[in-house]
C-alpha cells in the first residue's frame, strides 16, 4: 500500500508547518523522515495518519483519496513517542483494543493478541500493566497494539525519543528485522540522523516546512543535495570562502573544484567531515594545508575525536582519526601540526535572494 | 513507620503531631462528646429515640435523597466539568466561577429561593405545579435542593483529572478504530472513575449533613418529607437533648459507613493502575 501526500499546506496560525510538500512512500518501504524540531516532519506525519488536517493538498493511501476520512475509517496503525498506552489496561488488553472495538470474536482476539505478543517479544507480560514495564517494552506494545488490526500502513513519531541511547539502538534495529518480516508500508519521524539512516530505505530530509533532499541513506550521506542537509548530517567543519577560476579559496587552503570554472568570484561554503581531514605533523609541499594547534584530543568509539585551532584563520575544527594513525602521530594537546582536507564539498552561494 | 527519624524528607513527626492535633480538636473530641452525651441514656431509651418509625423514615429520605442527590451530580457535574475543560466559548470564566456559588450562598437562602420557585404561584410552580410536578414541601424538593448544595463537588473534583487526560490515549484510541462512545466508555471512563467516585461521596456527605435549606423547601413533615438533621433539631426543641445526640450518633454511623463502602470502591477502581 503506497501513500502519497499532495502538495500538502499547513498552517497554525501565521507559522506556517507545512508548504506545498509532496510526499510519496512506495509500497512495503521503510521512510525516515528527519529533521530539526519545528521542520514540520511530525505535522506530515499526523496528516497522512488523519489526526489533522491539511489546509489544502491531498492524501492517498494506493490512489484511494482519503484527505478528507476520519482517522479510525482509514486503518492506519500509528506510535505514539510517549507510546500513549491505555494505563488501565493489562498488555493483553492494549493489544487487543483494536479488535474489541472491531467486534471481533473472542477467541479470534486471543489468537491474535498471542501472536502480536509473541512478535514483539513479550511472552508472559500479557497480564502486566504498562506501568510494570520498561520503556522499551512499553514502546513494543503499542507497536503490537498498533500492528494488531493489521493497518494499511504504519506511523511512528519518534518512536525511540523517550528511551536511553542503548535501548533505543537496540529498538531500531529490532524495527528494521520486524519491518523485513511484516513488510507494512512505514512512515517513522525521527530527528535523529543516525537512527534515520540506520533504519530507512528512504530518508526524507526536513526543514522548514519543506522537504530537502530524499533519498537512499547512502545516496543523501554521498550527495547531500544543500547546504542545510551537509550540515544536518552533523560531523562536518564548514570553511567561508571565494570560488573562482575552477578553484576554492578557504584561507590559506586552496582546492581544485572543476564544476565553477568562471574567473568571477562568487562566495561558497566548503564542508569538510571530520573524517576526511588529514593531520600530518609536517607538510612537503604538495597541495596546501593548513597550520593549526591541537587543543584537546577526545579517544571515542572507532576513532580519535581531535580537536584544532588554526590562528591566522581564527576556525576551529574537528577531525576524525583513526586510531592506528593516532599512534603513528602521537599527538597531544599543544602540538602544532597540519591539516590538509582530502574532499571537500561546495556550495556557492545563490544569489536568488 | 518504624524509622521516623531515618526519613529524607524533614518534619514527619511534626507533621504528624499536628494532624493529630487538629484531627482530635476539630473531629474526634467533639465526636467522642457527642457519643458519650448520648451514652448517658439507658440501652432501652436509646432504641427508642433511634429506632421509632419516625427516626427510621427520617434516616431513610436523608440517605435516599443524598445518594440521589450525589448521582444526579455525578451525571451533570462530568458533563459540566467536560464542556470547562474541553470547549471555549464565551463567558466561560463567568461560568466556571458560578459554579462555586453553592458553597458561597448561604443554604437558608438557597432553600427560600427554591421553595418561592416551586411553590403553585412561583415561576416555576405556575407551570410545573400543574403537571403534578410537586417542587416545593415534598420529597422531591428535598432532592432538588440537595442537588444544588453538593453541586459543585464532583466538577472540582473531575476538572483537573479531565485537563490531564492525554491528548495522545484519545489518539490512539481512534486510529485504533474506536469511536467516540467507545473512546469514552473505554478509555476515558476509566481513568477518571476515581475522581469520579471521590466527587460522588463528597457530595453524598455533604448533602447528608445539609440543614439549612431543607428546613425551608421540605416542610419538615414527619415520616414524609424530615430529615434527620431537623429531627435532630426537633429533639433539642423538645429539651431531649439526649435523644438528639443518640438520633445523631445513629447518623453518624450511618454516613461513616457509607462513606467507607464508596472508600473500598475507590481503592478499588485505582487499584488497577498502580
Amino acid at each position: 500500500m503506497s501513500i502519497t501526500a499532495k502538495n500538502i499546506v499547513k498552517r497554525f496560525g501565521s507559522f506556517t508547518a507545512l508548504d506545498d510538500v509532496t510526499l510519496e512512500v512506495g509500497g512495503g518501504q521503510l521512510v525516515a523522515v528527519l529533521g530539526p524540531s519545528g521542520s514540520g516532519k511530525s505535522t506530515l506525519l499526523r496528516i497522512i495518519a488523519g489526526l489533522e488536517l491539511p489546509d489544502s493538498g491531498t492524501v492517498l493511501y494506493h490512489d484511494e483519496e482519503v484527505t478528507d476520512s476520519h482517522v479510525r475509517e482509514r486503518n492506519v496503525g500509528f506510535v505514539f513517542q510517549h507510546y500513549a498506552l491505555f494505563r488501565h489496561m493489562n498488555v493483553f488488553e492494549n493489544i487487543a483494543f483494536g479488535l474489541r472495538v472491531r467486534r471481533w470474536p473472542k477467541d479470534k482476539v486471543e489468537h491474535r493478541v498471542n501472536e502480536l505478543i509473541q512478535l514483539v517479544q513479550l511472552e508472559g507480560l500479557g497480564r502486566s500493566l504498562p506501568s510494570q514495564l520498561s520503556g522499551g517494552q512499553r514502546q513494543r506494545v503499542a507497536l503490537a497494539r498498533a500492528l494488531a488490526p493489521s493497518p494499511k500502513v504504519l506511523l511512528l513519531d519518534e518512536p525511540f525519543g523517550a528511551l536511553d541511547a542503548k535501548v533505543r539502538t537496540e529498538l531500531r534495529q529490532w524495527l528494521r528485522r520486524l519491518h523485513e518480516e511484516i513488510h507494512v508500508t512505514s512512515v517513522f519521524v525521527t530527528h535523529d540522523q543516525e537512527e534515520a539512516f540506520e533504519v530507512a530505505d528512504q530518508v526524507v530530509i526536513m526543514n522548514h516546512g519543506k522537504i530537502e533532499q530524499v533519498g537512499e541513506p547512502g545516496e543523501i550521506f554521498e550527495h547531500p543535495a544543500n547546504p542545510f542537509v551537509m550540515d544536518f548530517l552533523g560531523d562536518v567543519n564548514v570553511f567561508h570562502g571565494r570560488v573562482e577560476g575552477g578553484r576554492v579559496m578557504l584561507g590559506d587552503l586552496a582546492v581544485d573544484y572543476p564544476d565553477q570554472p568562471h574567473q568571477e568570484g562568487r562566495t561558497a561554503k566548503a564542508f569538510v567531515r571530520s573524517h576526511e581531514l588529514e593531520i600530518a605533523r609536517s607538510w612537503n609541499g604538495r597541495g596546501s594545508a593548513l597550520k593549526a594547534e591541537v587543543v584537546q584530543v577526545n579517544p571515542s568509539r572507532g576513532v580519535v575525536k581531535i580537536r584544532l585551532i588554526s590562528a591566522d584563520f581564527g576556525l576551529a575544527l574537528n577531525v576524525d582519526v583513526a586510531w592506528d594513525r593516532f599512534a603513528d602521530l602521537r599527538l597531544s594537546v599543544g602540538d602544532h601540526v597540519y591539516v590538509a582536507p582530502r574532499r571537500v564539498r561546495v556550495f556557492v552561494e545563490d544569489y536568488a535572494i | 513507620m518504624l524509622d521516623v527519624n531515618r526519613r529524607i524528607l524533614p518534619g514527619f513527626g511534626l507533621s504528624l503531631g499536628y494532624t493529630l492535633l487538629y484531627m482530635n480538636l476539630l473531629v474526634l473530641i467533639p465526636i467522642t462528646v457527642l457519643a458519650v452525651k448520648a451514652s448517658q441514656l439507658s440501652w432501652p431509651e436509646f432504641s427508642e429515640a433511634v429506632f421509632n418509625e419516625r427516626a427510621i423514615a427520617a434516616y431513610q429520605l436523608t440517605m435516599g435523597a443524598s445518594f440521589l442527590a450525589a448521582l444526579v451530580n455525578l451525571v451533570i457535574g462530568l458533563l459540566i466539568a467536560w464542556v470547562l475543560v474541553r470547549y471555549r466559548f464565551p463567558g466561560k470564566q463567568i461560568f466556571d466561577a458560578l459554579v462555586d456559588l453553592p458553597f458561597a450562598l448561604p443554604t437558608a437562602v438557597a432553600g427560600l429561593v427554591y421553595s418561592s420557585l416551586y411553590v403553585k404561584k412561583g415561576w416555576l410552580g405556575q407551570f410545573l405545579v400543574p403537571l403534578g410536578f410537586q417542587g416545593s414541601y415534598s420529597r422531591t424538593a428535598v432532592v432538588l435542593v440537595l442537588i444544588f448544595v453538593s453541586f459543585p463537588f464532583v466538577v472540582r473534583t473531575v476538572q483537573p483529572v479531565i485537563e490531564d487526560l492525554d491528548a495522545d490515549v484519545e489518539e490512539a484510541a481512534a486510529c485504533l478504530g474506536a469511536n467516540r462512545l467507545q473512546t469514552f466508555t473505554r478509555v476515558i471512563l476509566p481513568t477518571i472513575l476515581s475522581a469520579l467516585i471521590t466527587g460522588f461521596a463528597l457530595a453524598f456527605a455533604r448533602a447528608i449533613g445539609e440543614y439549612g435549606s431543607v428546613v425551608f423547601v421540605s416542610g419538615n413533615m414527619p415520616y414524609k418529607t424530615e430529615i434527620a438533621p431537623v429531627l435532630v433539631v426537633s429533639n433539642l426543641e423538645a429539651f431531649q437533648y439526649k435523644q438528639a445526640a443518640a438520633v445523631a450518633v445513629a447518623l453518624l454511623v450511618l454516613s461513616f459507613s457509607a462513606l467507607l463502602a464508596i472508600n473500598v470502591l475507590e481503592r478499588w477502581s485505582r487499584r488497577r493502575y498502580v
